[in-house]
């Protein structure tokens, strides 16, 4: 473990905390990414699957369906985020509503996992849950239960009902949760097949706020950590990644972008740097200069 | 009548499901389509016994963009 003397030195006065090297590899050593000198391995190494109950995803990049002004710019988004499980919402059937999503989302060749937005009980979410079953014939579910309509923050102790009913019932849980390592843990313990900690507010585009509590969940958990919510660039999600997150769920920050299709782009490239830095394994950050030219040989003009 | 999405229609009676599909002109083989009679789930399998009781709130769902 790190010496909390260390830790204290990282945590400048303005507040920012910092993630240090001790601290980004001090967790789990099994889930410290390997990290070679070798141009193909390093390839390798950002193209590494990852894998969530036992279902093998080679982008580190899941992409919500919500907020895209059309479509087509969806379907292009997809593409060029490279994505390969994207969510979807359970609502009421439009009868005036023009193209279909799931014919778009089967033409991309993208899994579906279905999510429980709008639920703010454990009774609704595992109703949805069920329902989007039956819908999309998979037992994935995002779960989300909401306890605040203009925070959109998950209220734990109907979250955990949730996930525990919905893991008795044969569903694979993902749920997205708080920052908090204690909840995360007590989400897998009841059988949770990965988590998903928020960043900041869904769609406030605020980044990771508490950085140091998203690496105490990744060391706190044996599964899969996808940060979810509060991304608002590709910084977030290289961060995300560097900070040991197994993966990172964007929406807004792309459907809701000037340029989507441009944003899946930047995501796709930021999931990926963070994860090779992430193994590469970044210096420790110091008070004072380090010089990277040596001080032997310097010319004297006087 | 029943309630169905929320809106009353009187002119909706006692009937299976399937048959309630077949007014919405949704295909009862219909991908991405789910049914809550009065809070309960009515399984793929049971659309075309299953008798939407006088009364019933009935919620017929579908995917949308979100999340």
């Amino acid at each position: 473990m790190v010496d909390p003397a260390t830790r204290q030195s990282d945590v400048p006065e303005n507040g920012h905390v910092s993630v240090s090297r001790a601290d980004q590899l001090g967790g789990d050593p099994t889930t410290m990414v390997p990290c070679s000198t070798d141009p193909q391995a390093a390839e390798a190494l950002t193209n590494d699957p990852l894998t969530i109950a036992g279902r093998t995803l080679r982008s580190r990049l899941l992409l919500g369906t919500g907020g895209f002004p059309s479509l087509e710019l969806l379907a292009e988004s997809i593409r060029a985020s490279g994505s390969e499980l994207v969510t979807v919402a359970l609502r009421r059937v439009d009868p005036t509503a023009r193209g279909s999503l799931l014919d778009v989302l089967e033409r991309e060749g993208v899994e579906l996992l279905p999510n429980t937005a709008g639920c703010f009980t454990a009774r609704d979410a595992v109703l949805t849950a069920k329902l989007a079953r039956e819908a999309f014939a998979t037992d994935w579910i995002k779960l989300e239960v909401i306890g605040d309509e203009d925070m959109l923050l998950p209220d734990a102790p109907e979250l955990l009902m949730a996930a525990e009913l919905l893991v008795d019932d044969g569903f694979v849980v993902l749920p997205y949760t708080t920052d908090d390592p204690v909840l995360a843990r007590r989400l897998v313990d009841v059988g949770c097949a990965a988590v998903l900690p928020l960043g900041a507010p869904i769609g406030s585009g605020m980044g990771i706020r508490n950085p140091y509590n998203i690496s105490l969940i990744r060391e706190a958990v044996d599964v899969p950590v996808v940060l979810d919510a509060g991304v608002g660039t590709a910084s977030d999600a290289a961060l995300a990644m560097e900070l040991g997150c197994d993966a990172v769920m964007v929406a807004s920050a792309v459907s809701r972008a000037q340029d989507p299709v441009a944003m899946a782009m930047a995501m796709r490239g930021a999931v990926q740097a963070g994860r090779l830095a992430r193994g590469a394994g970044r210096i420790p950050r110091r008070t004072y200069a380090t010089a990277s030219s040596p001080h032997e040989g310097v010319a004297d003009f006087s | 009548m029943i309630y169905l999405n929320g809106d009353p229609h009187d002119d909706i009676g006692e009937q299976t499901v399937a048959r309630l599909l077949a007014l919405l002109e949704l295909e009862p083989d219909a991908r991405g389509i789910a049914v809550a009679v009065d809070g309960e789930v009515v399984p793929r399998t049971g659309w075309s016994t299953f008798a939407i009781p006088d009364g019933a709130r009935v919620e017929v769902l579908t995917a949308m963009q979100g999340g």
